[in-house]
């Protein structure tokens, strides 16, 4: 235990501070490179440097490898592996405008580290009720599950600091659920993926100097995934990611197909004259949880609406800890 | 409260997923087919798959039935 505690500390420093570090710099060679893009929602439209998933992936891959020194395990690479390619799609997408099937297809091929690996288990476990055991229905499980952590990551980058700090609190809930289990060395990679959200969430939080891109929310969404799989908590991490859950949901209902929000012309949302947002009565814009926090209500502001956010993730965080707790009790 | 629907909505959404995981322990668990020979692990994989595309459509079809009741004022934007 006490090499799991050391190993918790040195790899959560590491990724904190790696991240910390590196992100002004690539603010910087961005900015450089003139790779921003205007944030419609700020005063006067300032150019945000675009995109962060480069700092997130170093920060990862470091403490990643500081964890592997500590614990030579499969699980660890086959993560590291598939977060990695998930941070590539992301890249081709901030680089390349790609069709809406793009990313959920490419995803799914990034699971392939894990089953090749085969660091995975076909038993899912469920709360109260015990395991299901479904060897070949698992391989569909473990593709779909990345694609949905990923896009959904990705759906809720909408707002300044909501992708990261999202991220932070639902990847807290992952933590302590793996504690709970027992799940140690897996725990303190779901640390790492803490941490390193944490540090680019003070770069990314309102207002904004970068945006994560593609390839920042899906490397974050793709790792997530990973960790609920090789640490067989598929169910808990659905749980804890409740909100981006609804979001998708909401969008995917409303517009009845996979499309990219770049591809529809009705806003959701719209500004007051003292940038404020609110939202429209376009009956053609897709429903969205920014839009349903601000339906019925009085505008608000950008900070305003990802505090809401990140008060129903803390729901949702709590409540994948109870369904944690639940996994040890059988009816 | 701002967004006091969505936790109603939220925690709806985990009532569902926990009845749902039991519908799944108590009925996909218990399948096993035992007279095709090597076939047997695909014939009930394939019966798993079916029973459980079906869960999941109705859990959006109920899901979705929840939604438009908690939101029938909001949503009407």
């Amino acid at each position: 235990m006490e090499q799991q505690i050391i190993a918790a500390i040195i790899v959560s420093a590491t990724a904190f501070f790696s991240v910390f570090v590196i992100t002004p710099f690539l603010i910087k060679a961005l900015e450089k490179r003139n790779s921003t893009v205007k944030d419609y929602h700020r005063k006067g439209g300032a150019m945000i440097a675009r995109p962060g998933g480069p700092s997130l992936i170093a920060g990862i891959i470091i403490s990643g490898i500081v964890l592997y020194s500590f614990f030579p395990m499969m699980e660890i690479i086959a993560i590291l592996i598939t977060t990695s390619l998930a941070f590539f799609v992301g890249l081709v997408d901030d680089k390349k405008i790609m069709s809406g099937w793009f990313k959920p297809i490419a995803l799914a091929a990034t699971a392939i580290p894990i089953l090749v690996l085969g660091v995975y288990d076909s038993d899912l476990s469920f709360p109260l009720f015990g395991e299901v055991k479904i060897p070949l229905l698992y391989i569909a499980v473990v593709v779909i599950m990345i694609s949905i952590t990923g896009n959904t990551i990705n759906s809720i980058d909408v707002l300044n600091g909501v992708a990261s700090g999202f991220m932070v609190i639902a990847a807290t809930a992952l933590t302590i659920s793996l504690i709970i289990l027992q799940k140690y060395e897996i725990a303190v990679l779901s640390l790492s993926l803490v941490f390193v959200s944490l540090a680019f969430y003070k770069y990314h939080k309102f207002p904004s100097k970068i945006f994560p891109g593609d390839s920042g929310a899906l490397t974050l969404g793709a790792m997530y995934g990973a960790i609920a799989i090789v640490g067989q908590v598929e169910v808990i991490a659905a749980v804890a990611l409740g909100p981006a859950i609804i979001n998708s949901f909401l969008f995917l209902s409303s517009m009845k197909r996979i499309v990219e929000h770049r591809e529809i012309k009705a806003k959701p949302i719209t500004l007051t004259e003292d940038f404020m947002l609110k939202a429209t009565s376009d009956k053609d814009a897709s429903v969205t949880l920014v839009r349903l926090i601000l339906a019925g209500g009085k505008p608000l502001s950008e900070k305003e609406v990802g505090f809401v956010i990140f008060r129903l993730t803390i729901f949702s965080g709590v409540l994948s800890i109870i369904t944690a707790l639940m996994m040890g009790i059988s009816l | 409260m701002i967004g006091s629907s969505i936790f109603i909505f939220i925690f709806a959404m985990w009532i569902l997923i926990i009845i749902g995981g039991g519908i799944a322990v108590l009925i996909l668990a218990p399948i096993s087919i035992t007279d095709y020979g090597e076939f047997n692990l695909i014939i009930s994989s394939g019966i798993k798959a079916v029973i459980s595309i079906a869960m999941v459509i109705s859990w959006i079809f109920i899901l979705s039935k929840v939604k438009n009741w908690i939101f029938r004022t909001t949503l009407k934007i």
